[in-house]
């Protein structure tokens, strides 16, 4: 029986309110994520005190690395979650009997957005008590927080679900993680610098159109790969 | 009516590294019957059994099912495929009834709760639905196993180690699943335990030579 095109939608929808009342219930990832975050904050805060007084573009440059670094390895820490929990609990073998590998990879990627989303406001709104940053365009700062998110999510949805099937699966998806999430890291921190600082939207759209080529990119590759690596 | 179901296996063989486990297994199995797979442990039986779910590649060889005119590699039948295992796992952190409803919703289906309940009763879980799978004991993880597998009402059922951790009234489940299985599917067996080598109409015996 052939899935159409809503069935596919729908099953994906399933995967992931499942994921989502699973998390809910376990907090395996959401839990790990928000305390490296906030740990981050504090630690900012108490230890480079001078970053929420002064107003210059290295301060600006400064903040929004520290806001990325902490967004990325609080992501590293639960974006994987998903996938391995899939394999390590042996659920996947139901799941891979039951729906189409297209429906899965798009459910789990969702979760991991709307995810990584929750935890862009709760780290934003973090640094912006503890460290005092101010920003200058919101508008931008949020399409910027969104446009980064998803270029973390597509990357690191499809390498999760590669590495779930290894051993030393946290070292190994940092490392694997890492250089493929350099060259969009640069790009948003220096993006989101010129949002602190307060440039206009026609400063910041170039490096809006790059994340999502990247992430539009990362999509499409990941749709044409998940069905082997999910059947592996 | 003999040719609306067909299972068909062609000079399967199947590898552990460099360890051969199956060869040369072909074979026919057309609708209303039932196979069991008997043989020692290591013999190659739940091996057979992933082959013919698409949960692993043969390492040589063809397998296809013919529904309706169609035929389809296993991959391509999930649709036709129930699989009850020990090594099929449901969500623990979800309740038996929550589990049964998601596999249906990413299977498409519709079932609302009264038909779920009724799927549950039919495997002796009635009134346990709203537990979490943490909470059951291993035999009612095995009966889930059953809701789950014949939830979409699969022509094809196979069956691994089929009463392991069940008690009387499982083991008496398990025999009217196959008997209902019987009048309009095909049934795959595998198993060590010699009282239900009776459910076959054919017995393939493996060994590890």
């Amino acid at each position: 029986m052939p899935f159409s095109l809503p069935m596919l939608f729908s099953a994906a929808w399933s995967v992931f309110a499942k994921d989502l009342l699973s998390e809910l219930r376990t907090r395996y990832a959401l839990n790990a994520m928000l305390l490296f975050a906030a740990s981050t904050a504090v630690a900012v805060s108490l230890g480079a005190q001078f970053l929420g007084t002064r107003r210059d573009d290295e301060t600006f440059l400064l903040q929004s690395a520290l806001l990325w670094i902490a967004l990325l390895f609080a992501a590293l820490n639960g974006l994987s979650r998903s996938f391995v929990q899939e394999e390590e609990t042996r659920t996947a073998l139901a799941l891979r009997l039951a729906t189409p590998p297209i429906a899965v990879y798009l459910g789990k990627l969702l979760f991991n957005l709307v995810l990584l989303l929750a935890l862009d406001v709760v780290t934003s709104l973090l640094f912006m008590i503890f460290v005092r940053v101010q920003v200058e365009n919101t508008g931008l700062f949020i399409s910027l927080l969104a446009a980064g998110s998803l270029c973390l999510t597509t990357a690191t949805t499809i390498l999760a679900a590669i590495i779930a099937k290894a051993s030393f699966k946290s070292a190994l998806f940092a490392v694997v993680a890492f250089p493929l999430l350099i060259p969009p890291l640069i790009i948003v921190i220096q993006g989101t610098a010129l949002a602190l600082a307060g440039a206009p939207w026609v400063d910041g759209l170039l490096h809006l159109r790059t994340l999502l080529s990247y992430a539009v990119a990362t999509f499409v590759t990941s749709l044409l790969l998940f069905g082997f690596v999910w059947e592996a | 009516m003999n040719n609306i179901l067909r299972l068909d296996l062609h000079n399967i063989a199947a590898n552990y590294g460099a360890r051969r486990v199956l060869q040369q297994i072909t074979l026919t199995l057309r609708q209303c019957e039932t196979l069991v797979i008997s043989g020692v442990n290591g013999s190659g039986k739940s091996t057979l059994l992933r082959l013919l779910s698409g949960l692993q590649q043969p390492a040589s060889g063809t397998i296809h099912y013919h529904y309706q005119g169609t035929c389809y590699t296993p991959r391509q039948a999930m649709h036709l495929l129930g699989w009850v295992a020990p090594d099929l796992a449901l969500y623990r952190e979800l309740t038996g009834r929550e589990n049964l409803r998601f596999f249906a919703a990413v299977r498409g289906l519709q079932r609302n709760d009264t038909q779920l309940d009724e799927l549950l009763a039919r495997v002796g879980l009635a009134g346990r639905g709203d537990d979490r799978v943490a909470c059951y004991s291993s035999g009612m993880t095995h009966r889930l196993r059953y809701a789950y597998a014949l939830l979409h009402d699969p022509p094809v059922l196979l069956l691994d180690e089929p009463t392991v951790t069940l008690d009387e009234s499982g083991v008496a489940m398990v025999t009217r699943v196959v008997e209902m299985q019987r009048t309009f599917g095909i049934t795959v067996i595998a198993t060590n335990d010699v009282r239900e080598l009776c459910f076959g109409d054919y017995v393939l015996t493996l060994d590890t030579a």
